[in-house]
């Protein structure tokens, strides 16, 4: 197919390059370095997509970033990415695209029908009809809506790209590469700054690639290409193109995210597809140039109404009409650019400028060259439905409120200029105290906030000289400060044309009889009206005006309805812009997609894997592993076809019966060294320890300040001055950061110095009544004897050549001992044990199993120590010393917590011995009686007590203490199950506790 | 994100740190006798303040040190870093 609106020369697109691509099902060709949009438009492709609400006909605005419309699906290798923007899509080859928002198809759009009884969608449609019935919305709206409303579809498929995140730090960072980024960054980078520029768009200049200027008798193209490469070459400056700075953030940090394969066919698995920079930066030099806005009327919405700065845009760059009878329709001087652009390719336009009797260069310059200019004329309505095909213009008079007679004029696309508007989103989101300038009717950075400098047409200066001057200064003034360096740079003079002055109209009257649609915003389909009627229903703060209209709340976020939304509020409201005020720019600037965001933080890197250094011998033998805060630990050891309650089962067993090994690496191992470590922990812990002997351990429970128990475990004094402390694995960091706190900022006075030493011992407990037998020959010089090596004590070993620490301590409640050695030699030590127990039938037992002896006998972990407990709820008060004071302590006498019938961990066993309870299951007295049923307390752990093979479970239960013996109902409305159950005590298992001693 | 300057190994950024709460608070000495209304304020009650605060953070992804802050919550200015011993 041809490329009919294609120019046989110009643009900067490479025509030795022919690229096909699809659209909606049909192939057409573009060139290398064309955009998806120029490519539809030389092919004479208007109608991309739906609006959102009236689901009207919808072609292309803008040429880039600003575009409200053109977002299409994007089919790219097997993925499908949602609401690309055509104007910003590169093409190549093999790109195909669909549109979006239309259903069943772009030609015919049932939601359309909304255009039609459009009486029933104004604005605050959605909050107005559907909040009533409330029964109504779940069946009939909400299922209506989400098929008819909403742009691109989401896949649901994984993402198989690849994204990146960076972070970088330079002296400088320039946001856009037009005159103003171009020429601070040139001077700084020549003061020796590290400058990072930053450009959005493929490629450099901005405004120099399209306008008409010369500067030091370079065209701005080739003042552009030999900055560039000039800066290319220097080390101490890094230059990104396709690279967006979204987001301001606090202390100078700014966030871009860089496109690296978005315009290619296909990635390289190991190239990222996008890269979000985190960049914190001393000076930032915001030259994000200005957006040219639009102007108002009828049906201004159809396709083929456009910028007249995108037009220009798609001609300079791209060699493509946008159409090929337009008629250009503007209050200022920059719509005579594009008509001469126009004019230099053979096409006619006919030019209707609003002003009365303007007089500039540009303007005779218009005239010369015979283009048909009408001063004093509007458009008054766009003709057309998918394309527009002619326009309703007429006189304006002076006041811009009364129009002459409507004349009809055939053209085939309409370009506007409305005059400018900064774009000033970061200097915003910075905390800039922006203002309103009455020159360009635009609002301008003020007191900068953080250390960022607006530039350029950014900040209101739209001439070439000055904004080139004042870059050039700026970037020296900044980096000076910075490098101590200044190597002055003459400023290149500059030939440009004068513009005068703009007309402050913007939105044409309706002509009489005629209720046309005016957009105001064009992705959400706010018009005029819709507005006016926000008014009259007496909303005033433009906070609500927008999110009533939900004017300026589309992907585009505004860029091009936000001003002209201000102008119509002030005009109905009859005050000045100023006084509206206007809406806060948060980031993003544009859409940043959620796999940049998240970057390589996915799956199984979305945190890091901890595993002990016997990780892979349990991999070999059949280990099922759970994350356990972020470690990998064998839940249980599958055989043959067990499920993991048969095997947590047989392993539970095998401890109680013979002996069993556990990998404990995963505890917290926290070294304690120095003179007053005893006073230390006596202060931590709430039992007593300054008279622990060296080589004895002992059980502490150490509390926040609020009397919660925070942890528990066992400290062991290896000599004089040092003690090595355990705890559980979740809490090991939280706990050295506690034990940090009181040394660095309570009690410095003590000399006690804390550090992990998790990561530095791999740990292995040998628990069972026969692993006396089994430490026995692992340490066959040692007395391992009741006597030699009692509960609670300690002994250094030498195991088969590494040294090893032995501690007599146990969570199952069995005779049991915790081995340590080095990291590295942990597998050695495991294999030692596995091979050395193998007569005493020792199995190795996973969490499951290690869960199940501790919940049969009544040792609370952290489903009890949950955060809500205090030591008396646990049947901890033997631990809590009546004699000193610690952390905490002072709390313990808070009424609530002394309440006779406060809440404690007890037994639960089912009364048919045969269900099992569902951990979380509320604990009740009756379950017939009406809701709410009161709530005694819940089930916190269950298990398959293996020692007399029923269920049984732990429970905090209000007035614990009372309730054992008594016969109550474990409520699991989850599971839909309601259990009569029997309070036993929750020492199941050996409650004197004889078995350790043994 | 904000960019804190530990006094023992610079400016670092915010994610290196873990914050700590109002630095201003003072433990009540061990061993001494206190109302309840005064340990329930020790326990519980903190200012909100808009403005100035000085505020203790953790430098957990580096030097381990406790240090303190005198930020402005209202602008996110870091106005002064303190080590754990020195007063404002
Ligand atoms: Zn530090």
């Amino acid at each position: 197919m041809p490329q009919n609106f294609r120019l046989d020369k110009g643009g900067l697109i490479n025509r030795n390059k022919k690229i096909s691509f699809k659209f909606n099902g049909k192939i057409y060709f573009g060139y290398e370095g064309d955009t998806l949009a120029s490519a539809l438009i030389a092919n004479g492709i208007h109608l991309v997509g739906r609006s959102f609400k009236y689901h009207r006909p919808r072609g292309f605005f803008g040429a880039g970033v600003d575009d409200p419309y053109a977002m299409v699906q994007l089919i790219r290798d097997s993925e499908s990415i949602p609401n690309v923007r055509a104007t910003e899509q590169e093409l190549f080859e093999g790109l195909e695209a669909k549109s979006v928002n239309c259903w069943p198809n772009v030609n015919f759009d049932i939601g359309a029908i909304n255009n039609f009884l459009n009486k029933f969608f104004p604005a605050g449609f959605y909050y107005k009809t559907f909040m009533w019935p409330r029964s109504f919305w779940y069946k009939v709206y909400e299922p209506i809506i989400r098929k008819a409303a909403g742009f691109g579809v989401v896949s649901t498929n994984h993402d198989q790209e690849r994204y990146e995140h960076k972070y970088e730090y330079c002296d400088l960072l320039v946001t856009g590469s037009g005159p103003s980024g171009l020429a601070s960054a040139y001077a700084a980078a020549k003061n020796g700054a590290k400058v990072i520029l930053a450009e959005d768009k493929p490629r450099f200049g901005g405004s120099l690639l399209t306008s008409e200027v010369s500067i030091g008798n370079q065209s701005g193209q080739e003042w552009t290409e030999n900055i560039i490469t000039e800066l290319k070459s220097m080390l101490n400056v890094t230059i990104k193109n396709r690279s967006q700075v979204f987001g301001y953030y606090d202390h100078n940090m700014l966030v871009m995210s860089e496109r690296i394969s978005d315009h290619l066919a296909k990635t390289n698995k190991y190239i990222p597809k996008q890269r979000l920079w985190y960049i914190r930066a001393k000076e930032v030099l915001i030259s994000s140039g200005s957006i040219e806005r639009p102007l108002i009327f009828g049906n201004n919405d159809t396709p083929g109404v456009m910028l007249s700065s995108a037009a220009k845009e798609y001609l300079k760059l791209y060699g493509v009409l946008v159409g090929k009878k337009p008629i250009v329709f503007t209050n200022n001087d920059s719509g005579y650019e594009t008509a001469i652009e126009f004019k230099k390719n053979g096409i006619h336009p006919i030019v209707l400028d609003s002003r009365k009797n303007p007089n500039s260069e540009i303007i005779n310059e218009a005239k010369n060259q015979n283009i048909d200019v009408k001063f004093s004329y509007v458009v008054v309505a766009a003709k057309g439905y998918k394309k527009v095909k002619s326009a309703d213009i007429a006189k304006i008079s002076e006041d811009k409120k009364k129009l002459g007679k409507i004349e009809n004029i055939i053209c085939d696309c309409i370009c506007v200029s409305g005059f400018w508007t900064p774009t000033i989103h970061l200097a915003s989101q910075s905390g800039n105290k922006t203002k309103f300038n009455e020159n360009i009717d635009a609002f301008v950075p003020g007191q900068s906030k953080q250390n960022e400098t607006v530039l350029g047409s950014a900040k209101g200066i739209f001439t070439l000289e000055e904004t080139l001057r004042t870059s050039f200064e700026k970037g020296n003034e900044l980096s000076k400060k910075i490098t101590n360096k200044e190597n002055i740079i003459p400023i290149p003079s500059v030939v440009e044309k004068k513009h005068s002055i703009h007309d402050k109209f913007w939105c044409v009257p309706l002509p009489d009889s005629k209720n046309y649609k005016r957009f105001l915003d064009f992705q959400n389909d706010v018009t005029v009206s819709d507005v006016e009627l926000a008014l009259r229903e007496g909303y005033r703060s433009i906070e609500h005006v927008k999110r009533y209209t939900t004017l300026g709340m589309a992907t585009d976020q505004g860029k091009t309805s936000n001003l002209n939304g201000l102008q119509l509020v002030s005009d109905v409201e009859n005050k000045l812009v100023p006084q509206v005020g206007h809406t806060t720019f948060r980031p993003p600037y544009t859409s940043v997609s959620i796999g940049s965001i998240v970057g390589r933080e996915i799956g199984k890197n979305s945190k890091p894997t901890r595993r002990s250094p016997m990780h892979s011998w349990h991999e070999k033998n059949n280990a099922v592993f759970v994350d356990a805060g972020i470690w990998l630990r064998p839940r249980y050891y599958k055989q043959g076809n067990e499920d993991l309650f048969e095997a947590s089962k047989r392993e539970a067993k095998n401890v109680r019966q013979n002996v069993g090994v556990c990998d404990v690496t995963t505890l917290g191992k926290i070294d304690i060294k120095g003179p007053d470590s005893a006073e230390f922990l006596n202060r931590v812990y709430t039992n007593a320890w300054l008279k622990l002997p060296i080589g004895k351990a002992r059980y502490g429970v150490m509390l926040r300040e609020d009397g919660i128990v925070m942890d528990d475990g066992t400290t062991t004094r290896i000599s004089e001055n040092h003690y090595h402390m355990t705890t559980t694995t979740a809490q090991a960091a939280n706990v050295l950061s506690h034990l940090e706190y009181y040394l660095q900022l309570v009690w410095p006075e003590l000399n006690v110095n804390v550090v992990s030493t998790t990561e530095q011992w791999a740990g292995a407990a040998i628990a069972g009544p026969k692993s006396r037998q089994v430490l026995q020959k692992l340490f066959p010089g040692l007395d391992v004897s009741k006597e030699g090596l009692p509960f609670m004590g300690y002994l250094e070993g030498n195991l088969f050549g590494v040294n090893a620490k032995i501690y007599r301590i146990s969570f199952s409640g069995e005779l049991a001992y915790e081995v340590n050695v080095e990291s590295d030699n942990g597998n050695y030590m495991w294999e030692k044990i596995m091979e050395i127990g193998k007569e005493f039938n020792i199995q190795p037992y996973g969490t499951e199993a290690l869960s199940t002896l501790r919940i049969e006998m009544g040792h609370v972990a952290g489903s009890e120590l949950d955060g809500r407990t205090i030591p008396y709820d646990n049947s901890l008060e033997g631990l809590v010393s009546k004699k000193k004071d610690f952390i905490g302590k002072r709390s313990l006498s808070k009424i609530s917590y002394v309440a006779s019938d406060r809440q404690k961990v007890v037994g639960v066993v089912p009364l048919d011995k045969k269900t099992s309870i569902p951990e979380g299951s509320y604990i009740v007295k009756d379950p017939k009686v009406n809701l709410p049923i009161p709530k005694l307390g819940h089930i916190s752990a269950s298990c398959w007590s293996v020692e007399y093979d029923n269920p049984f479970s732990l429970a905090i239960i209000k007035d614990g203490k009372n309730m054992i013996g008594k016969k109550l109902f474990a409520l699991s409305p989850l599971k839909n199950k309601i259990i009569p159950v029997e309070i036993v005590s929750s020492h199941y298992v050996d409650p004197k506790g004889e078995r350790v001693r043994s | 994100m904000l960019h804190i300057k530990c006094p023992h190994c610079g400016l670092r950024s915010q994610n290196e740190f873990s914050y700590g709460g109002d630095a201003t608070i003072k433990r009540p000495e061990l061993n001494k006798e206190i109302s309840d209304k005064d340990w329930d304020n020790f326990v519980y009650l903190r200012k909100s303040p808009r403005g100035k605060h000085l505020e203790l953070w953790q430098h957990i992804s580096g030097c381990r040190q406790w240090i303190k802050v005198e930020r402005d919550t209202l602008t996110h200015e870091i106005l002064k870093t303190l080590k754990a011993n020195e007063e404002i």
